[in-house]
């Protein structure tokens, strides 16, 4: 297996992005990520593509073929893939992206991530996120995903000492950094307030607590470890690349409060980097909803179960605490465009790690890790990056 | 020059909270009218329609004026509420006022501006000189879909322009305007409520075009904001207006007399029409006043308005008609269960 680098990253804005179809916001990301590894794109040799559902949101399938055409690479005959694992599409498709560097059956290639969202209505929008649950068991008996994250949130208050202000703290956090990111979807600040006197949407959810409907397209670029340095000055090396799965539906866990495919995927990352939580500068957590954070930093080993209300409380995951969580303002600030959320992820630790993350940047970062889940937790990425 | 030879409103009396509506919905009040500026709504009685609010409307225009109606060429009822999808407004308003049969009419539809594109085709009329009178009506029982959004702040009410050459209270200086096929609202053949694209009614709908056809006037006439006493803006909500007059270097107090929505709602085809007629109830001769509708479709109709003497002087009478303040004075409040039965959302048997 060959070690495997970053060595081009790009994004769009995220937004309710009404000027940008499917096509543009793909091509933009590209564009941007090839600009950044000052590559020309007849060096790519093949194409991953994290999409959750562009036939019911936009009527298109054939997402692979689509990208290779508008990416101009159409007479280059070049693979390309569409993966689609709900919202963790994108944390696969840049670890198939991996996998097939690592293997040795290509050198460069491009771990994309897009969906547009907004050209439906939002009951639609939320019905077609109902998908990456359990139709059967879940969504055809009216659950919904703030429904499904509702009743975690219930179960870990019931167990857990979480204040309702405690939860209302991921969101503020989160704010304060989307306030310092040019591509987030929302650049302001909120108080707890703000949280609490926001909209109820399932209980004890409310508007606040929830991640927004978004467009939007990210893109990275890997290349072998050793031809690197053709491109860029400022390699990122992929430390650990883990995946791994659980029930569909919530009811059938082990734990509802607990998302073992987290704890799963968490343990194999560290295992492969040989590190602990302890060398991880910041991570990028799937905070779908602010209890996803709270589960997520626990299943992860930044804190103990049960403590990370406190621990957000007391600033721990702030810019400035020991374990920087979603410097990127996470999918609640930054937005959350289901299939490129993965890759921005990875976009994120990416601008870290060379020290370009401005307002937000975390001193003397080497080491950063993300956190891509799948519906409730069937389905999660966990990836490592270091800077060396 | 062309202009206003008068003007006239209707509003129905009876007025629902949006305090009330929220309950029904278990929504949070105070959220929706401090999102949307709007804390009431005007509702019709049994027996309105926008074919009597646009009647009404025209006769109140007539009270302040004594002209024949015989002289009157043309009526245009631009409506997205009209009673019948085959046959005209128009002829019922014709009929009412006395201006038949000599006389051209049509309904128009254009969402929330067709009343300012039936204003623009008199004034065609009336300087190709085909017509000596042209009347312009914006009038709507409008519709929004129980729970949707449009319910705390669908309104009736109309507002009746007459257009014409001799001597009218208003100038009309320029008019110009601005279109694209943007999908942000609609309603299909047959279906009872109108569909919007939430968000993307503002963007890409709202400020988009309110902004180009301002933009647009203010590029041909070579006249800017500060040029203007007041403003009137299309005005679904109150922060729609408040933010683009903001945008367009409008101040508060430019917008104020126009701004009626908090206390009507939104009256779609008669919104910027009645902001128009408040602020012509309050003008002096010699002011100036910017006017910018928005239609969804969608479409923006600016323009270029100057009050003259003869808003004062004896042949056009202000006060023999309501004005817009006196017409929301003294409502009716209805709660949920009458609102209902007055705009027909219960279903009776046959």
């Amino acid at each position: 297996m060959r070690d495997v680098a970053v060595i081009g990253v790009g994004c769009t804005t995220f937004g309710e992005k009404w000027s940008s179809g499917f096509r543009e916001l793909f091509v933009e990301a590209g564009a941007l990520a090839l600009e950044d590894a000052q590559l020309s794109g007849e060096k790519i040799d093949a194409m991953y593509i994290g999409n959750m559902s562009a036939g019911r949101f936009i009527e298109q399938e054939h997402i692979g073929a689509l990208i290779a055409d508008y990416a101009g690479l159409a007479t280059h005959h070049i693979p390309s893939t569409r993966v689609e694992a709900a919202c963790a599409s994108g944390g696969l498709a840049f670890r198939q992206a991996v996998i097939a560097v690592a293997s040795g059956m290509e050198d460069i290639v491009v771990a994309a991530g897009v969906e547009k969202m907004t050209d439906v209505e939002p009951g639609a929008s939320t019905d077609t996120l109902t998908g990456a649950a359990d139709r059967e068991w879940e969504g055809f008996v009216g659950a919904t995903f703030p429904g499904l994250y509702a009743m975690i949130a219930t179960d870990y208050m019931h167990r857990y000492p979480l204040t309702r202000e405690q939860l209302a703290q991921v969101a503020v956090k989160n704010h304060y950094n989307g306030a310092r990111n040019p591509i987030a979807q929302y650049q302001q600040e909120i108080t707890i307030e703000t949280v609490l006197k926001s909209t109820m949407v399932a209980e004890p959810l409310r508007l606040f607590d929830c991640s927004p409907i978004t467009d939007g397209a990210a893109a990275v670029i890997v290349a072998p470890f050793d031809r690197a340095r053709e491109f860029t000055d400022t390699p990122i090396k992929v430390l650990a690349s883990a995946q791994a799965s659980d029930t569909i539906t919530l009811h059938d866990r082990r734990d509802i409060s607990t998302l073992d495919a987290t704890v799963a995927a968490g343990k194999k990352a560290f295992k492969l980097a040989k590190l602990t939580h302890k060398d991880i500068d910041m991570v990028e957590v799937h905070d779908c909803f602010s209890i996803a954070e709270i589960c997520a930093i626990e299943d992860l080993g930044f804190c103990r179960k049960g403590e990370a209300g406190k621990f957000t409380a007391d600033g721990e995951t702030a810019l400035s605490g020991k374990i920087p969580v979603n410097t990127s303002g996470g999918l609640k600030a930054c937005g959350h465009p289901v299939g490129a959320t993965g890759i921005k992820q990875v976009y994120e630790i990416v601008q870290q790690l060379r020290n370009e993350a401005g307002k937000r940047q975390i001193d003397n970062a080497k080491i950063g890790m993300t956190h891509n889940v799948g519906g409730t937790g069937a389905t999660v990425a966990v990836h490592i990056l270091g800077r060396v | 020059m062309v202009g206003i030879i008068t003007y006239g409103v209707y509003i129905p009396r009876y007025r629902i909270k949006v305090e009330e509506i929220a309950k029904v919905w278990g929504a949070n009040a105070a959220d929706i009218s401090g999102g949307l500026g709007v804390f009431e709504k005007s509702v019709p009685d049994l027996d309105e329609d926008a074919a009597t609010i646009a009647v009404e409307a025209a006769r109140n225009a007539l009270l302040r004026r004594k002209i024949d109606p015989k002289d009157i060429g043309a009526v245009y009822v631009g409506s997205e509420s009209h009673p019948y999808a085959v046959k005209p407004t128009a002829c019922t308003v014709g009929e009412a006022i006395g201006a038949t049969p000599n006389m051209t009419a049509a309904d128009y539809e254009f969402a929330c501006k067709a009343g300012t594109a039936a204003i623009q085709t008199c004034m065609g009329l009336v300087k190709s000189e085909m017509i000596t009178y042209g009347l312009a009506i914006g009038s709507d029982v409008s519709q929004g879909a129980p729970s949707d959004a449009l319910e705390y702040t669908a309104a009736a009410g109309g507002a009746a322009f007459l257009i014409g050459r001799d001597d009218p209270i208003a100038t009309i200086h320029h008019t110009c305007s601005f279109t694209t096929d943007t999908p942000d609202f609609w309603r299909r053949e047959g279906e009872d409520y109108p569909r919007h694209g939430g968000r993307f009614t503002g963007e890409p709908g709202y400020f988009k075009h309110v902004e180009g056809a301002s933009s647009l006037l203010f590029r041909q006439t070579g006249k800017s904001p500060k040029d203007f006493t007041y403003a009137v803006f299309h005005q679904p909500n109150a922060k729609f207006p408040q933010k683009v007059a903001k945008n367009l270097g409008f101040t508060s107090e430019q917008i104020a007399p126009g701004l009626v929505v908090p206390t009507l709602g939104n009256t779609y085809s008669g919104a910027s029409p009645i902001g128009l007629a408040a602020t012509l109830d309050i003008a002096k001769p010699g002011d100036t006043i910017f006017v910018c509708s928005f239609g969804s479709g969608a479409g923006s109709d600016a323009f270029d308005i100057e009050v003259t003497d003869a808003i004062i002087d004896g042949k056009f009478q202000r006060d023999a008609a309501p004005g817009v303040e006196q017409l929301l004075k003294n409502p009716i409040y209805l709660d949920y269960a009458r609102y209902a039965v007055h705009k027909g959302k219960i279903v009776m048997q046959l």
